[in-house]
């Protein structure tokens, strides 16, 4: 919490029984911090998502930077969830890798998590559900009976439901957050419904904030005043929203999908906003449907989105081929989760890059843009629509599990400036071919005239010029190169990536996709201690920008770090394509498989062996543990990975 | 069958505004430019010489469907004809129209995405058993179900043509092809039976040998708006040759037609079809082979098309029919 790093906060340590009389301290003065990590643990249906939301929505509104990362379990009827949101006055790159201010609602929740507080971290507690270990010297305890006065707030009926917002309260104390703008926002989220549940919220929430929480620590915070020059507004959202509401602003006003964690939610929006639009997103009977319907869709002049998780991907592939051989503009996502086969259906990795790039028979070229954060969600589905139309093409957007589900807040996109006018070009053409040799073919939907009465016929048997078959060994050749020539142009037309940190020197770090935050804040810790690296992010993969060529030699160590398997050859899915084109055996392979995101540390300790620029704070009593994926850790796994979903 | 396009009648030239707007697919209408338009003839929907064996059923299908274009005059560039995978599904190549040769078994989810985003284009599908009713038979049901608004022919050989004899399914029990070589032990599907359980709203049966059936068929299937299917026996003279005979009366068989009701209140047409009725359609689709041909079923349910048309309409009221920058900006202020 804040920065010096140690604050060095005492707190009366309260046991959970004894009610200390303490004397009346409601007016101590508030410590200016400008950086915080606070981790909510409980189960999911204390709505502890909510909670969390709300904070990260708050942060938005006041102009902070706020990223957040949360766990939902698998199963619906509950299990432990996580909301652990990171707010700050500066840039926020991550998530952050330890809470410094830790709520436990269970005695579970106590011991999964215990680990992730930094030492002098203040672990709040509810008295009435844990018994935390006090003897353990390297944290401040605070115990309130959460449940208790939750209960004795909302007058019994609403049991204790509600407990969320009465820990909201409290932190909105600790923490000297806008009091006002948290209940109008809960009246926003609330209101519409039944009135009786925002008053039962503010109650809670009124509970909380009155708590004399001031009699346990020594210490209050507020956070930096921040004057953003000139900027936007701040939005708060997460990526799926992100992705879905960027599409929207590219003109892309028809698509089709199926169900499937975690991409649903993105169709869910579509569905809900695209009639507003004059628009129709269609939920198929199964994923060959739905990308056949989005061609459809694309074919008939309306550039169209399809999407999925890696199981539904598989099943388009064979369509997503026809797209490439009938080059047809095209958008799918893929909101990447562990696999392979259903695989960890709610946790983070990278593994379907490979698929993305090559998933289909024959030679099927594609282009693959990955989105770094939540804000870039929105900007690569733009980036996304404008290649498609322009080249023809199918484009893959990557995101994953945990740009999906966390909350960032970013400046309000220029809608003005960035919104596409999407109707179809039905103007008559006097003449068309459609597969012409020597350009890159632009689709001409149906219902446009062609005056000289020849008709185009889009084709997945190899064809000529004009769409008919063709078995010319001859032709094949030409169009398999005038398929894989227009990428080609398309790199001509991407810009090179600037780089993070040192443009120049010892390491270089080159990642892609919901890495972007833990990788660059690690190049700024590794800067501090004095290392000379820097970070590459991709966010065109496929074809890779011009340029990359020029950067290696610039540093003596290439480290490509990803949430993948290092695989039979030892290098990692972007690794291997960049020692493929580029043939560097410079090129090195930090990689995991654990389900879950980088943290800062991690990398570093995997970049610098030996040396460790974290803060190395003993986890006895941790039972999840983040690094490597040794036996004995994945074990651990199962108390974050809920068993038994489909 | 187009929501826009009702047929252009059979004046011989008519110089109609060439849709230079995207106004029928929700957009705001561009410059309309007059372009003297003639009137659609074979020749000007004919494309490559057919490459199917001299004597297969598909070229009397070909020759039907070019006949009811040039009859129904329609805006050639608002034809579009769509197949998946076979011999019957080489169709679009042969139509000099917009079009798409598309994967196996998916042409109906193609048609339907080309058919909700742009209801103004009049959209053929075509393909054969194997692409119907095996690989593609989960989509037909749900494309029936949701009553997307299309002309489905399927040009039924009970057999693989392409891929040259396999088992399909709706070759009969006992048939032998190079996957049964001792005889099909697989009950066949039966199409009628499916598509009425599965809730198309136009379907039919005909004979590729029946010329003015077929085309009958395929101008009221046209005309019908919503999932309008049609089963046409076509022979398959290289691995099924005379298979259909016994509905071919120049073969000796006997084709026999559904009399529908004429609801004139004689008592003859109490014993008529009443194509509304679902269980009449079903008692008929248990005649045993070659069975009966015409209008098994017909209702006017509304297509998802028109559903979905609806919704936009009462949700652009709701937003006063905001611009898409307005729209879009007012969901972001509730984000802030
Ligand atoms: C995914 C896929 N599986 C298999 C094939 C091979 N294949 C092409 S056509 C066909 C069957 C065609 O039979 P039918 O649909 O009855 O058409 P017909 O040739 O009889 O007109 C098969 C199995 C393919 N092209 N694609
Ligand atoms: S193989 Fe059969 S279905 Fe195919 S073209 Fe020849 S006769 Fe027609
Ligand atoms: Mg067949």
């Amino acid at each position: 919490m804040g920065e010096p790093n140690n604050p060095d906060i005492t707190a009366v340590q309260q046991s959970a029984a004894a009610n200390v009389q303490v004397p009346d301290r409601a007016d101590l003065r508030p410590e200016n911090i400008n950086d915080a990590v606070i981790r909510l643990a409980g189960n999911s249906q204390d709505g502890i998502q909510t909670a969390g939301a709300f904070l990260a929505r708050l942060a938005g509104r006041s102009a902070q930077d706020v990223m957040t990362y949360m766990t939902i379990p698998a199963t619906i009827s509950g299990g432990p969830s996580i909301f652990q949101v990171r707010i700050g006055s500066g840039e926020v790159l991550s998530a952050g890798d330890e809470a410094d201010f830790l709520v436990a609602f269970y005695q579970h929740s106590y011991h999964d998590h215990i680990g992730f507080l930094r030492e002098g971290g203040v672990l709040l507690y509810d008295s009435d559900n844990v018994e935390p270990d006090l003897d353990d010297k390297r944290f401040v305890y605070v115990g309130i009976p959460i449940t208790g006065l939750t209960v004795e707030a909302l007058g019994g009926t609403a049991k204790d439901k509600g407990k969320n917002i009465f820990v909201l309260g409290l932190i909105a104390k600790i923490f000297h957050l806008d009091q006002e703008k948290l209940v109008a926002l809960m009246k926003e989220k609330f209101g519409g419904k039944d009135e009786s549940i925002v008053n039962t919220a503010i109650m809670a929430f009124t509970a909380g904030y009155a708590y004399p929480v001031g009699n346990l620590l020594t210490k209050l915070y507020q956070f930096e005043k921040i004057d953003k020059p000139g900027g936007r507004a701040q939005i708060t959202m997460d990526g799926n929203q992100a992705l879905a509401y960027g599409l929207l602003a590219a003109g892309v006003r028809f698509g089709a999908g199926y169900p499937i964690t975690p991409w649903s939610s993105v169709m869910e929006v579509l569905r809900r906003e695209l009639p507003k639009y004059g628009g129709i997103f269609v939920q198929a009977e199964d994923e060959l449907a739905s990308v056949s319907i989005a061609i459809g869709m694309s074919y008939s002049g309306w550039l169209a989105v399809t999407g999925s998780a890696g199981p539904g991907i598989s099943l388009k592939t064979e369509a997503i081929g026809w797209a490439s051989m009938a080059e047809i503009p095209l958008i799918i996502c893929n909101v990447q989760r562990g696999g392979p086969s259903t695989g960890l259906p709610t946790n983070v990795e990278q593994s379907d890059l490979h698929q993305a790039i090559f998933g289909s028979h024959g030679d099927s070229p594609r282009v693959v843009l990955a989105a770094a954060t939540v804000e870039d969600c929105f900007y690569i589905a733009i980036e996304a629509a404008r290649i498609a139309r322009k080249y023809s093409t199918p484009v893959f957007i990557l995101s994953d599990t945990s740009l999906a589900t966390r909350i960032e807040a970013f400046d309000e996109p220029d809608l003005a400036k960035i919104m596409v006018d999407p109707k179809p070009d039905l103007t008559a053409r006097q003449t068309h071919k459609p597969y012409p040799l020597d350009q890159i073919t632009q689709h001409v939907p149906p219902g446009a005239r062609i005056l000289d009465g020849k008709y185009p016929l889009m084709s997945g048997l190899e064809h000529d010029e004009m769409g008919h078959p063709t078995g010319s060994p001859k032709m094949h050749m030409a169009m398999t190169a005038k398929r894989r020539n227009k990428l080609r142009k398309l790199a001509d037309d991407i810009p090179t990536p600037e780089i993070y940190g040192d443009e120049q020197g010892d390491t270089l770090l080159v990642g892609w996709g919901s890495t972007y935050g833990p990788i660059h804040d690690a190049v700024k810790r590794a800067r501090e201690h004095g290392e000379k690296i820097g970070a590459l992010h991709l966010r065109h993969i496929h074809p890779l920008p011009n340029g990359l060529e020029k950067i290696w030699p610039k540093f003596k160590r290439i480290v490509v770090v990803e949430m993948n398997d290092a695989g039979v050859y030892g290098y990692g899915q972007l690794a291997t394509i960049l020692r493929a084109r580029y043939c560097e055996s410079k090129i090195e392979s930090v990689t995991k498989t654990d389900g879950l995101t980088f943290r800062v540390k991690e990398i570093l300790e995997n970049v610098f062996k030996g040396k460790t620029y974290a803060r190395n704070i003993p986890r006895d009593g941790a039972a999840v543990e983040h690094h490597g994926t040794a036996p004995e850790n994945v074990k651990h796994l199962k108390e974050v990975v809920p068993q038994g979903v489909g | 069958m187009s929501d826009e396009t009702k047929p252009n009648g059979s004046g011989d030239t008519s110089s109609v505004a060439a849709a230079v707007s995207a106004a029928d697919a929700g957009g705001t209408p561009a410059t309309t430019i007059e372009i003297p338009r003639e009137k659609l003839t074979k020749k000007a929907i004919t494309a490559d010489h057919p490459t199917w064996c001299p004597g297969c059923g598909d070229f009397a299908v070909l020759a039907s469907f070019y006949k009811v274009l040039e009859k129904r005059n329609l805006d050639h560039e608002k034809i579009v004809t769509l197949a998946g995978i076979g011999c019957s599904s080489r169709f679009p190549y042969f139509v000099n129209g917009h079009g798409a040769h598309f994967i196996h078994g998916r042409a109906v989810p193609l048609a339907s995405g080309i058919s909700l985003a742009r209801p103004d284009l009049n959209v053929f599908l075509f393909g054969g058993d194997g692409d119907g009713f095996s690989i593609g038979g989960n989509h037909l049901n749900h494309g029936a179900r949701k009553n997307v608004n299309l002309v489905y022919f399927i040009m039924d050989n009970f057999v693989y043509g392409l891929t040259k004899k396999q088992t399909s399914p709706t070759s009969p029990i006992g048939f032998k092809s190079k996957t049964d070589p001792t005889g099909a032990i697989d009950q066949p599907v039966n199409p009628m039976k499916q598509l009425v359980s599965a809730g198309a709203t136009f379907i039919a049966r005909t004979h590729a040998t029946q010329v003015k059936h077929m085309m009958e068929m395929i101008e009221r299937a046209f005309d019908h708006q919503g999932f309008s299917v049609i089963e046409c026996l076509s022979e398959c003279v290289e691995f099924y040759p005379d298979v259909f005979d016994p509905a071919d009366p120049r073969k000796g068989g006997s084709f026999e037609l559904i009399q529908e009701k004429k609801w004139d209140n004689t008592p003859e047409d109490e014993l008529r079809h009443d194509v509304t009725d679902e269980l009449a359609a079903y008692k008929l689709a248990q005649l045993p082979f070659p069975g009966v041909f015409g209008v098994f079923y017909q209702s006017d349910r509304p297509t998802k098309n028109a559903l979905e048309k609806k919704w936009i309409e009462t949700t652009r009221a709701k937003t006063g029919n905001a611009s898409d920058l307005e729209l879009l900006q007012k969901t972001f202020d509730r984000m802030k």
